[in-house]
């Protein structure tokens, strides 16, 4: 498999045109080079995302601040929510599902290479629209700008009467745009999952990576599509002059809750699996053992996929639900922590006994199961009614959050982009500077999130623009934002590696790692065609099967 | 490594896997399924708590022969697909042409509902939260219905021009089973509009 190459006429030829050079991408239908830009696009958001969360930590350094106006401040929580989620968060999964799910199941592309191009492109104008609203949603007399009800967008927040202009619309139509974009990715990879795989590889040897991405997928047809639809509601609404959610004609601001929430708790999890999935293919490679429990860890992120479609209203504690309906969702929400605790076990018993070499992936890993086990626990507390009404809505909360998905997505995406990154570019990244990225960010992770938990205790709410001297929350404030500038430092260093390594670094060859998967037999970057041959398995392990001919797994499977 | 190390033996069963386009019909069904359930969830949320008239018992008037149509195209286009399997083009043309025209009886049978409504009863999707849900729900069914329409059209002129045959059979297939899911929603919002919600 590995060196092998057949010639392609037309293919990378060298010294192209910039021109062509950019058509090649823009129409390009290969899942690599769409996974690529996936990635790239959402970086940029990521970075816009960064800039925003800047803009409030500087507004909150201290108390009476005038840094920015609150209407201002409004609109850089509601930008930084909405584009972290749907334009950076979302995407760079999707990216690393989308290069990665075919080459580990041996297929030569996804089952539907141009609709694939097509949810790029819907998912990436759906974020230029989103942007767009700072200069172009100014209705009459400029009452509009950039969305500013917060990323929730609960009702009546969102009706003609308070969101003058057409901030709600570009976020509405943003988000409605994007939607049909991911719906168009969760066709393509359950598709490509279910009638793509390589002789050989039934479902129970299947990468978990490829495994985790199926739930994911099948979560995002089943929990993203209902925020499409809540999103048409309120199109009808806000240009129909519809009633869906306007209180003054019998509709109900609450259903709107529960419409988002049913879509907005299981997001997490459609971001917190592949994370469980990067961690599930990084940590057995770096502890050199398979994984620890494999039918278990399919078991319970199927459970998952299950139950948290059923544990939505515990975002919803503090409006006043039934005795039933909040006794209903605390045991959902307990529950729910069973299946992902068995997860951490999994993993850590996948490192007990092994032989684990501490390269960057394999730090961010470590430190993703310890930062992910805090966020479940504050998880646990916000789960409990009685502890929510009084925690909800405040800094607490956004702490908690914030601890899941920079604390547990963030540090896993990390140690993917490390894991993957000479797959991807052909060459080593600097494994100094990675050291050097990942102890700054450990530190301004937790300056900043640790921190940001106390003044929530202390009866700071969110999306307050400013406070008063003298409450006690002054110190706090201070730390985390000096966290998120150490982060932010973390970061550069973390572009700067990867731009420097994809020119000058050191060639990786086909298997840095002595891994086990499909990926890791074919070329670095793999040719355009995937595999020369379509490859034959018989274990979970086919990597292994080929270094170990005299030893191979499916004799034990 | 070489290619034959991946190749370990012949494996013991032979290798087939389902057809993707109908696995990504299926997962577009599911997404649909789960759109429309939302609508519905509000339109039954919503029965009953307009704050003035009209109410669907007042004006809404049963769809029978409508329904009828739309339900009795799942049957020819399922006997169409079957004809095509078969290799009789001709049967195929025409229980295909079949299955468009009641389509697109249903579609003219809602449109005329709702000029009824719209100019006769002054009901609008503004007039009042029954208005909001059942031109929402219905509205939404019948754009399904048209997208339908225009895909039968399409196939059914590739047809004409000789150029959908037995081969395409799978792909005639995959589309058979979209519109067999319109169908299906119909049965669900004919229940909730006409029945539970009148």
């Amino acid at each position: 498999m590995s060196t092998e190459s057949i010639a392609l006429t037309g293919v990378r030829e060298p010294s192209r045109a910039f021109g062509d050079w950019l058509t090649s991408w823009i129409t390009t239908v290969d899942h690599k080079r769409l996974g690529i830009l996936y990635i790239v696009f959402a970086l940029l958001f990521l970075v816009l995302g960064g800039i925003e969360a800047t803009i409030i930590r500087i507004q909150l350094i201290a108390p009476l601040n005038t840094f920015v106006s609150p209407r201002t401040f409004n609109r850089m929580f509601t930008m930084h929510g909405t584009t972290m989620i749907f334009f950076a968060a979302m995407p760079i999964l999707f990216g690393f599902a989308n290069y990665f799910v075919p080459l580990m199941i041996g297929a030569r592309d996804m089952a539907f290479p141009r609709l694939n191009a097509l949810s790029f492109w819907l998912t990436a104008f759906g974020g230029f629209l989103l942007y767009f609203s700072f200069v172009g949603a100014n209705g009459l007399y400029g009452a509009g700008g950039a969305p500013d009800v917060g990323w929730f967008a609960y009702a009546p927040l969102t009706s003609k009467a308070f969101s003058l202009g057409h901030s709600t619309d570009f976020w509405t139509l943003s988000l409605m745009v994007s939607g049909f974009g991911s719906i168009g990715t969760g066709v393509n990879i359950v598709a490509t999952i279910v009638s793509m795989r390589c002789p050989g590889m039934t479902f129970g040897k299947m990468p978990l990576f490829a495994w985790l991405n199926l739930v994911v997928f099948g979560m995002v047809l089943v929990v993203v599509s209902p925020l499409t639809a809540a999103q048409l509601m309120l199109c009808v609404d806000r240009f129909l002059g519809g009633h869906f959610f306007d209180t003054q004609a019998g509709g109900s601001a609450v259903l709107w809750m529960h419409f988002f929430w049913f879509f907005g708790h299981p997001e997490v999890y459609i971001l917190v699996i592949p994370a469980f999935a990067f961690m599930s293919e990084i940590v057995p490679v770096f502890s050199r053992k398979p994984i620890f429990g494999y039918p278990i860890m399919v078991g319970a992120t199927v459970a998952i996929g299950f139950v948290s479609m059923t544990v939505w209203a515990h975002h919803m504690f503090t409006v006043g639900m039934s005795a039933y309906g909040n006794s209903f969702f605390v045991i959902t929400t307990m529950i729910v922590g069973i299946p992902t605790g068995i997860k951490i076990f999994n993993w850590l018993g996948t490192m007990w006994g092994g032989k684990i070499i501490f390269k960057t992936p394999m730090l961010f890993c470590i430190a993703f199961l310890f930062q992910f086990l805090v966020a479940g626990l504050t998880g646990i507390m916000l789960g409990a009614a009685p502890f929510d009404w009084q925690l909800a809505g405040s800094y607490f909360l956004v702490a908690h959050f914030h601890y899941v998905i920079v604390g547990a997505i963030l540090f896993a995406l990390f140690g993917a982009f490390y894991y993957w990154f000479p797959k991807m570019s052909g060459r080593m990244y600097n494994e100094t500077l990675g050291k050097v990225h990942f102890w700054l960010f450990v530190l301004g992770f937790h300056l900043t999130f640790d921190f940001m938990h106390i003044p929530g205790l202390l009866g700071m709410p969110r999306r307050i623009y400013t406070y008063e001297p003298g409450r006690g929350w002054e110190v706090w404030n201070l730390i985390v934002t000096i966290g998120a500038v150490v982060q932010g430092i973390a970061i550069l260093i973390f572009v700067s590696n990867l731009l420097y390594s994809m020119f000058k670094g050191k060639l990786a060859g086909n298997d840095p790692w002595d891994a086990w998967t499909l990926e890791w037999s074919v070329a670095s970057p793999p040719p355009e065609y995937n595999f020369l041959t379509i490859p034959e398995v018989r274990s979970r392990r086919p990597l292994w099967d080929i270094k170990h001919p005299e030893d191979p797994d499916w004799k034990y499977e | 490594m070489s290619t034959a190390a991946v190749r370990p033996a012949s494996l013991e069963t032979p290798w087939s896997l389902p057809y993707k386009g109908q696995i990504g019909m299926l997962c577009l069904i599911a997404a649909e399924s789960s759109i429309f359930t939302i609508f519905v969830v509000a339109y039954i949320f919503y029965i009953g708590k307009s704050l003035t008239g009209p109410m669907p018992r007042e004006i809404l008037e049963v769809p029978i022969f409508a329904t009828i149509c739309l339900l009795s195209s799942s049957l020819t286009i399922h006997a169409a697909v079957g004809a095509l399997r078969k290799g009789n083009l001709a049967m195929f043309r025409l229980l295909w042409f079949i299955t468009l025209a009641l389509g697109a009886i249903f579609l003219f049978k809602t449109g005329s509902e709702w000029q009824r409504l719209i100019y006769e009863k002054n009901f609008t999707i503004s007039t009042n939260l029954f208005g909001t849900t059942y031109y929402s729900l219905v509205g939404l069914h019948a754009s399904h219905v048209i997208v339908g329409l225009v895909g039968l059209l399409t196939v059914f002129l590739l047809a004409l021009a000789g150029r959908v045959r037995q081969e395409h059979v799978d792909n005639v297939d995959t589309f058979a089973l979209y519109w067999h899911f319109v169908d299906a929603v119909w049965v669900v919002v004919f229940t909730v509009v006409y029945i539970v919600g009148r």
